[in-house]
């Protein structure tokens, strides 16, 4: 059901409120009224807009002993949490984390049995289908699924409602005020329990640049613009308990025409690891070569952060445009480096200098484009050292960098019951899910699909707690 | 700070042109890839990095217009890439059968005006009545009216020139597909494809997202089953009754239990349900997902088809009472109108989706 007036909206007192509209604020939205409460969800977008992150999403990681739904093989709680390990250098809440691989599993079947489908195998260049479970048509059809899953449950769904604060008394939320579409009069929202699952606040430039320095204005965002992190402010000023580093954000590299905002999947690129990349003065500044792309993508939303006005150019020749994943936009060509610089608004004789080292640093090997191939510069500053190819057949190709911001880590503390802390220990009825606590489990770096398990994780507990509170 | 920013994914540059502006949307498709899964239409497009226009062409018309492709889509209106793969696949699409239709000018105007059939089909009762009156009868049932060798004299040229321009359109979209030789298992591979109408099957049997949203319902591929297979029982019918005249020497009319009668019936029946159910649910549909200018068209096909339908079965009923001969002359009017705007009208698409299909089974066999 969907109503946005506020009339019907203020006259009740709900059993649970959602504040978000993504796929965490779903799962906890359908827990809930599965268990018989009366569900409004508060979605800050509209419509159109609807699920935050989670429609620019493709797949979910999951733990599993043997084949599971579209999953092959074995992907057991250690390997995982390995492969957590890694990527966060241990800035990660151990008994949260394990918490969240262990129930990965029984999620997988929850998620069919509530709308979504996944692909039975994966096509692409990404080897995944043994770790992750791809949806059948990306994360919006997740979205769409889980939509008309609560729809059917008889989950009120409010677009356009844009929740300024949580008023709490003691340990207790008693109410929210929110907004509702242009209209900026204030309304009261009453219930008895609270999830708050509305996401980070990458969407707002002012808090990023606040956190990362006036650099952070040339960053593009490639997920929703809503999320703006209203709520998880509104918290932190009450006083509740955070964690993650308020200063950090994710960010990878991306196609620097990219959108402000909202670019999404289309935007990456993964030319690095076969090009010679420069910053605005034709200079390198990293190995290119350190690894395959997937695996070194994060590290490069950083390097290109650090270099001037926050801009590098990937450059290829016509050898390598056919070794990876087309991209949203087309390469910027030229007959000659010189005119590739002119193109590209580079010192056109920087640029020559940079390619005739690099290319004079190329040593002969057996170039294998598909693993660690040790084809390396000699006697380079920085080495490129795999795939190290003289950038010499026309036509040359360039892609321009920026670092695209995915999601930002400061988030509220919550317990394996997902319940927020605040100042004076658990608060009695506020619960959080989704990005807006990922940060307890996800302290830095960024596992593929592994949002979404935090999501759905901590979603369902949350809407299964919350329920359980007001039953 | 100098960015090249003249893209192809700038909606506004190139939206007139349906070939150039699929072409745009496929490109950001081809870079999301989120939708392979759904029909054959995704993987044909990772297939490839740049497209020709017969690359366009082909995936035109293999799309089904299922529309899961944009529920799905975190990129349509008011997203800046503004994707409407449906509607720019049917644009295309159409403009192809347009492109390749001979003679060109009745295509232009058949797909796009119902109001042309409308007239076409009174043409058809007028002239139906005229030789009816014109003509002697000779014979019994429907031949009292009109002789056999009138209909016969009629209908062969009415049959065969049409095949003739859909011959010559097919030829001419092959070539620009880029088509090969085309095999028994290339037929038989299209032929699976078309009689399950697996690529409105949304990938994994749940349907698709014609009339419903982001709800998925099978009511298209029931309702688009009823009018192909009704279609060809009521052809079958014909042709039983062709060979019974000439092979058998048995004339019409004939009995209920007779082969035009067991398969004309239930076909007509199964004609006309199935074109009701279409226009019911091209009601519930948003039409921002169709062609664009092409809906008063294609639902005057319809009508027309499904009034060929209905007007064969009340032809049926009335038989031995003084109704038989102006229903005959509305229903061989209706037939008549039917044929002869075959290769113009929407009927046209069933001959090129059969080719998109066969060239589909000759893609897939070449990359595997």
């Amino acid at each position: 059901m969907t109503r946005t007036d506020p009339k019907y909206l203020t006259a009740e007192t709900w059993d649970v409120v959602i504040v978000g509209g993504g796929n965490a604020a779903l799962c906890a939205a359908i827990e809930a009224a599965e268990a018989g409460a009366r569900v409004l969800i508060l979605e800050g977008a509209p419509e159109a807009y609807r699920g935050g992150n989670s429609r620019h999403t493709r797949n979910f990681r999951c733990m599993h002993h043997g084949a599971l739904g579209p999953l092959i093989e074995t992907y057991d709680e250690d390997e995982f949490w390995q492969d957590l390990l890694r990527v966060t250098a241990g800035k990660t809440d151990e008994a949260l984390a394990r918490h969240a691989i262990r129930t990965s599993a029984e999620c997988l079947p929850w998620m069919q049995a509530h709308g979504v489908r996944f692909q039975p195998s994966l096509a692409g260049t990404l080897s995944l289908d043994r770790t992750n479970a791809f949806f059948l048509g990306g994360g919006k059809a997740l979205v769409n699924a889980y939509y008309l899953t609560a729809q059917d449950l008889g989950v009120t769904v409010a677009y356009d409602a844009q929740v300024r604060h949580v008023a709490i008394d003691g340990a207790c939320a008693t109410h929210l005020t929110a907004t509702f579409g242009d209209d900026e009069t204030l309304h009261d929202i009453k219930g008895r329990a609270f999830v708050l699952a509305s996401g980070g606040f990458q969407a707002d430039l002012d808090w990023l640049a606040r956190a990362w320095g006036p650099a952070a204005r040339n960053f593009l965002i490639r997920g929703t613009p809503y999320n703006r992190g209203v709520v998880l402010k509104d918290m932190v000023d009450q006083g509740a308990i955070t964690v993650g580093d308020p200063t950090q954000c994710h960010a990878v590299a991306i196609d620097g025409r990219a959108p402000k905002f909202d670019g999404g999947i289309v935007t990456r690129l993964d030319c690095v690891p076969f090009s010679m990349v420069v910053n605005k003065n034709a200079d390198r500044f990293y190995d290119e070569g350190e690894d395959v792309w997937p695996k070194r993508y994060a590290i490069w939303g950083r390097l290109v952060a650090a270099q001037p006005d926050q801009v590098a150019y990937s450059i290829i020749d016509s050898r390598a445009i056919d070794l990876f994943m087309p991209s949203v936009y087309p390469p910027i060509s030229a007959g000659t480096i010189e005119e590739l610089a002119r193109k590209l608004g580079l010192p056109p004789e920087a640029l020559c200098d940079t390619v005739a080292q690099f290319n004079a640093a190329c040593r002969p090997g057996t170039f294998q484009p598909q693993q660690l191939d040790g084809v390396a510069t000699e006697g380079l500053t920085p080495p490129k050292t795999n795939w190290a190819r003289r950038i010499a057949e026309p036509p040359f190709y360039a892609y321009s960098l920026r670092p695209g911001v995915t999601f930002t880590y400061l988030g509220l503390k919550v317990d394996q019951s997902a319940r927020a802390t605040g100042p004076g220990g658990r608060y009695d009825n506020i619960w959080s899910a989704g990005e807006m606590m990922a940060g307890s489990i996800l302290g830095q770096g960024y596992l593929a699909g592994f949002g979404m398990t935090i999501g759905t994780v901590f979603g369902r507990i949350a809407g299964q707690e919350a329920a359980a509170y007001v039953a | 700070m100098s960015l090249d920013v003249t893209l192809q994914t700038d909606p506004g540059l190139i939206l007139d042109d349906p070939v150039a502006e699929a072409r745009r949307q496929i490109e950001v498709c081809n870079a999301c890839r989120y939708c392979e899964g759904f029909c054959s239409v995704f993987p044909a497009i990772t297939r490839d990095k740049v497209f020709a226009d017969g690359d366009i062409t082909q995936l035109a018309n293999l799309c089904h217009n299922c529309r899961g492709c944009y529920y799905a889509c975190q990129y349509t209106a008011p997203h800046e890439f503004d994707l409407n793969l449906p509607r720019a696949l049917a644009a295309a699409r159409v403009d192809s059968w347009e492109r390749f239709a001979w003679p060109d000018g009745p295509a232009r105007l058949f797909q796009a005006r119902g109001e042309a059939l409308a007239a076409a089909l009174v043409a058809g009762f007028a002239l139906m009545f005229a030789a009816i009156a014109a003509l002697p009868g000779g014979g019994a049932g429907f031949y009292a009216w009109l002789s056999h060798g009138a209909m016969v004299a009629i209908f062969l040229p009415a049959f065969l020139l049409p095949l003739v321009a859909v011959a010559v359109g097919l030829r001419r979209y092959w070539n620009e597909v880029g088509g090969a030789r085309v095999t028994w298992a290339d037929l038989r591979d299209a032929v699976q494809s078309a009689g399950q109408m697996k690529n409105l099957s949304g990938g994994q049997g749940q349907g698709c997202n014609f009339e419903k949203g982001t709800r998925f319902s099978d009511a298209r591929r029931h309702v688009h089953h009823a009018v192909m297979y009704g279609f060809l029982l009521c052809f079958a019918a014909t042709s039983a009754g062709t060979i019974l005249h000439y092979v058998f020497d048995m004339q019409a009319p004939y009995g209920f239990w007779s082969l035009p009668k067991l398969l004309g019936v239930p076909g007509g029946i199964l004609l006309v349900a199935g074109c009701a159910g279409m226009l019911m649910l091209r009601s519930q549909a948003d039409p921002a997902l169709g062609a664009p200018g092409r809906s008063s068209g294609e639902r005057g096909f319809i009508w027309l088809l499904g009034f060929a339908g209905l007007s064969g079965l009340a032809l049926y009923a009335v038989r031995g009472t003084g109704l038989t001969g102006p229903l005959l002359a509305l229903h061989l009017g209706a037939v008549l109108a039917f044929f002869l705007v075959t290769p113009y009208s929407k009927m046209a698409h069933g001959f090129y989706r059969f080719a998109a299909l066969v060239r589909e089974a000759q893609d897939k066999k070449a990359r595997t």
